[in-house]
């Protein structure tokens, strides 16, 4: 049995309830206005904590029966510890073991190392995760085997959701590198220090109930505190919450391969010859190893002409801190970081900070930060015709990444996406992308190794790339380029049944990931 | 192992866009297949069609073919197919993938051969995107860098590669195998026009000729009058001595490279960076490819992290007299074109050199001076050509004479 579907704005038929819950198909950019008032968890009291603001006990386990964990709730944690988490899995193997059912798991992202909890999706544990998937994971989940359905947010739309009270968080589990037996937690100092803890902000807000746990308990205060002790209900003590190598790279690389350093170059060129990059610039871009090298390939025109970006928006990487140091970034503005060096610079550098989440991306807030960027550099598994960009499946229809940011990032002024135009012999650039997650109006230029195409909505940017010499072509061209190379593509083969929705960063539905057919 | 069954091409973790195939011949049956891909859902059922398509072309009535594919594009999967069919039957066929057009072009024999990229002929991942770099010359190599036991794949490989890749006008290049295995690789690439060979441990000038007559009965049989040079390579002392004969051995030897790493393993020294060991090999093969009128050509720089290194390698290079050197990675290109270029000043010489020499022409005068130095028809001659090579190179703008009218008076 199919649930009813409606046609969107973009052409995709999506369904008028996801989970038994009533959802609004995408209606374009701009086209939905929320009403109503934020939601607000229920009103707490200091009489019923102690007065020393010792909030500790002994195991996560009596933490989560504090909370009252019972079937049907919805746990979140963050994704700071990336591919080291060592607290998310543990929720589910005490909650398995305590015969809970039917919980809903509501991640800002997951990871391999999350993969131990397709066994708590069989068991019925997990009624649904409401977050990123890949790997594995996304094989589950693809090949129709979670009980729920998957809603696939991006990081603004998952702020944006609990805002909102589209999500409410009933248990907000929140790893915290260094923490007080209050509560106050920072992303920095002991020994699973993964930079900051922005994603963890909301959660900390509205949740019901807000367990911290570390693994480097400090005196009160924890200071400076990105999550706020006033927020939080319990502290629990462990020995590790995180694998140190696997929570930030010990150094992030440039790539190495000639195909991309070439991609990053025409990149680099492309924003020097429009226009786009000049002194003051704010930019936007990455930890994959293309956007890696554009940063250096930026910064070395940047230093050429003695002008300097304004900020960067991180997730930060090295690369981005001897920016800050070598003078040609004023301020790295943080919402996660992901080497080393970047945890040591934010921790010591005072023009290196956190920003919140609800200021970067959240839609439904008086602004954010993502409208004002000059340069936002991105990916995508797939561009059409249509320049619509997909990043949640592969060519072959599986879930493959979470959306991340990269919606949220669509509204700066200038988003360039430098992608193979093959990637081994799957196409990128394609008739119609497999899933859409960003329209194509917002998506101004893609950069190929074989030729760049700029979307025709921005005249302004084909006229300032005339006799540049760069290899401009058109979205069409590069299509047909990939195809004599390649093969024409098939298409996978998708059942009605729908195993994901991709909300855009409003809440409404812009698309959804069918079941494969096996 | 049996000889009802063979493989050919790369499989494994880490290797990409390559075909894997195995082909068990039988006696009855018919024709079975297994499919392993990593581009299954987009192109199972092309791959599957094409292979029995080309089993279907070679006779092949009872088999079983096991497919192991990484992403190879469809030259690729036809060369692997072919390879396993040759190595288990005697056929003489070739399953020949499309040639279009504008993979026919010819060169110039004097054309600008600064950066030659290798590529190794066995191993496709390199070989899609090679055209993209800008390199001077694309070379699809059979010799050093393709293993004993695949040189025959590899040349069927080389030979789709050729058909199939665009390289954006860099010279196509192959570097054949020494000897009888040469030859044969010669038969089997110049119909796909080779725009020049490499002939490998060049010792005498009948090592080139045996290679160029070759080329001719080759060439006599097909329909295409592109020209087919040579660039011998010189890589022990015997070849050294022998330099000048080899250089004008015969008319279509455009360059002469030197091979330091074979060279200094034959002269029983150790190849360092300064390069002072094989000093005389190099400047002495200068010497006979100039006295000859062919471009003499470095080796490689072998340190592909080293971009300074390599920086000062081509300075030396070029001071010496060379005109190009071989590349081992796509990041060598740049900083090799960039060394061997003319320098701003040189141009800026170049330029008034012309100018004064056309401006005298044109008002009848005998004798033409800069200044207070007088100068000759080959002083002229040198300027334009550098004035040509920093035009073709980007740094002087096309309209230089008008541009310039000022500063020259």
């Amino acid at each position: 049995m199919s649930i009813p579907t409606v046609i969107n704005a973009v052409g995709r038929a999506v369904p008028a309830e996801i989970n038994g819950k009533p959802a609004i198909p995408f209606r374009g950019v701009g086209k939905y206005r929320p009403s109503g008032n934020k939601y607000g968890p229920p009103i707490p009291s200091c009489i019923d904590f102690p007065d020393d603001g010792n909030k500790v006990v002994s195991t996560l386990e009596e933490a989560l029966l504090r909370c009252g964990i019972r079937d049907g709730m919805t746990i979140s944690t963050h994704h700071h510890l990336r591919d080291g988490d060592l607290v998310s899995n543990r929720i589910f193997d005490i909650a398995s073991k305590m015969g809970v059912k039917d919980l809903v798991w509501f991640p800002s992202a997951s990871f391999p190392c999350n993969d131990p909890v397709i066994k708590y999706l069989e068991d019925g544990t997990i009624n649904r995760i409401e977050g990123s998937m890949n790997g594995p994971l996304g094989r589950f989940v693809s090949e129709g085997r979670m009980k729920g359905t998957a809603v696939l947010r991006s990081h603004g739309g998952r702020v944006q959701a609990i805002q909102d009270g589209e999500v409410k968080i009933d248990i907000a589990v929140l790893a915290a590198p260094t923490a007080d037996s209050f509560g106050n937690a920072r992303g920095t100092g002991g020994s699973s220090a993964c930079g900051v803890l922005g994603y963890a902000k909301a959660d900390s807000m509205y949740a019901g109930k807000v367990i911290v746990v570390t693994d480097n308990l400090v005196d009160i205060p924890c200071f400076p505190m990105e999550i706020e002790g006033n927020y939080v209900d319990y502290v629990v003590v462990v020995d590790k919450i995180g694998i140190p190598e696997k929570i930030v790279s010990g150094t992030t690389r440039i790539t190495k391969s000639p195909d991309r350093l070439l991609i990053a170059e025409l990149t680099a060129a492309f924003l020097e010859k429009t226009g786009i990059l000049k002194d003051g610039v704010r930019m936007q871009a990455g930890a994959g190893g293309t956007s890696l090298a554009i940063g250096v390939f930026i910064h070395e025109i940047l230093r050429k002409k003695g002008w300097k970006s304004k900020f960067g928006f991180g997730g930060s990487t090295r690369y981005m801190v001897e920016m800050l140091e070598s003078g040609q970034m004023e301020y790295i503005l943080d919402a996660q970081v992901f080497d080393l060096e970047s945890v040591d610079s934010i921790a010591r550098n005072p023009n290196h900070v956190p920003y919140s989440v609800f200021n970067a991306y959240n839609h439904h807030s008086k602004g954010n930060l993502t409208s004002m960027m000059d340069i936002m550099i991105l990916g995508a598994t797939e561009v059409d015709l249509n320049f619509n960009g997909n990043v949640v499946t592969h060519s072959d229809g599986y879930l493959l990444h979470g959306i991340g940011g990269w919606q949220n990032c669509l509204h700066a002024r200038n988003v360039i996406l430098p992608v193979p135009l093959f990637r081994d012999r799957i196409p990128v650039i394609v008739d119609e992308v497999t899933t859409l997650c960003g329209p194509g109006e917002l998506i101004d230029a893609v950069i190929t190794e074989r030729g760049i195409a700029i979307n025709p909505l921005r005249q302004d940017l084909i006229d300032s790339v005339k006799n540049s010499g760069l290899p401009v072509t058109t979205i069409e061209e590069l299509k047909m380029e990939a195809e004599r190379i390649c093969g024409k593509p098939s298409k996978p083969q998708f059942d009605d049944k729908i195993v994901a929705a991709i909300k855009w960063v409003d809440g409404t539905i812009i698309d959804t990931v069918r079941k494969i057919k096996k | 192992m049996d000889n009802n069954c063979a493989t050919s091409g790369n499989s494994g973790p880490k290797i990409r866009s390559d075909c894997q195939i195995t082909l068990f011949l039988k006696s009855e049956g018919g024709i079975s297949t297994d499919l392993k891909s990593k581009v299954e859902t987009l192109y199972g059922e092309s791959i599957r069609t094409l292979c029995s398509e080309m089993l279907g072309y070679f006779g092949i009535e009872n088999a079983h073919l096991a497919i192991d594919d990484s992403g190879g594009l469809p030259f690729v999967i036809m060369a692997r197919v072919e390879a396993v069919v040759k190595k288990l039957t005697a056929s003489e066929m070739s399953f020949l993938p499309d040639f279009p057009e504008a993979n026919k072009y010819s060169t110039l024999r004097d054309r600008f051969r600064f950066s030659r990229l290798y590529l190794p002929g066995n191993t496709p991942s390199l070989m899609i995107n090679a055209g993209l770099h800008s390199a001077d010359g694309i070379i699809l190599d059979l010799e050093d860098s393709v293993a004993p036991d695949r040189k025959d794949e590899a040349r069927i490989l080389v030979r789709n590669a050729l058909r199939q890749l665009d390289f954006r006008g860099a010279e196509r290049m192959v570097r054949i195998n020494q000897g009888d295995r040469g030859m044969d690789d010669l038969d089997s690439v110049i119909p796909h026009n080779v725009n020049l060979i490499l002939i490998p441990k060049c010792e005498t000038a009948e090592n080139v000729k045996e290679v160029a007559m070759r080329i001719r009965d080759i060439k006599a049989g097909s329909g295409s009058d592109n020209p087919v040079y040579l660039m011998p390579i010189i890589e022990s002392a015997m070849g050294v001595e022998m330099a000048f004969d080899i250089a004008r051995a015969d008319e279509s030897v455009v360059a002469l490279a030197v091979g330091l790493e074979d060279l200094t393993a034959d002269m029983g020294v150790r190849r360092t960076n300064e390069g002072n060991e094989t000093l005389y090999a190099r400047t002495r093969i200068v010497n006979a490819a100039r006295a000859a009128r062919i471009q003499p050509i470095d080796s490689v720089f072998p340190d592909v992290g080293d971009m300074e290194g390599l920086r000062r390698n081509v300075a030396v290079s070029k001071s010496l007299g060379f005109e190009g050197m071989g590349c081992i990675h796509p990041r060598q290109v740049a900083v090799i074109r960039q060394g061997f270029a003319p320098e701003q000043e040189e141009i800026e010489k170049a330029r008034k050199i012309v100018l004064s020499y056309e401006d005298a022409l044109s008002k009848g005068l005998g004798v033409v001076a800069l200044g207070s130095k007088m100068i000759d028809p080959p002083v002229v001659a040198r300027a334009m050509k550098a004035i040509d090579l920093a035009v073709r190179l980007g740094l002087l703008d096309s309209g230089w004479r008008d541009e310039s009218s000022a500063v020259v008076n």
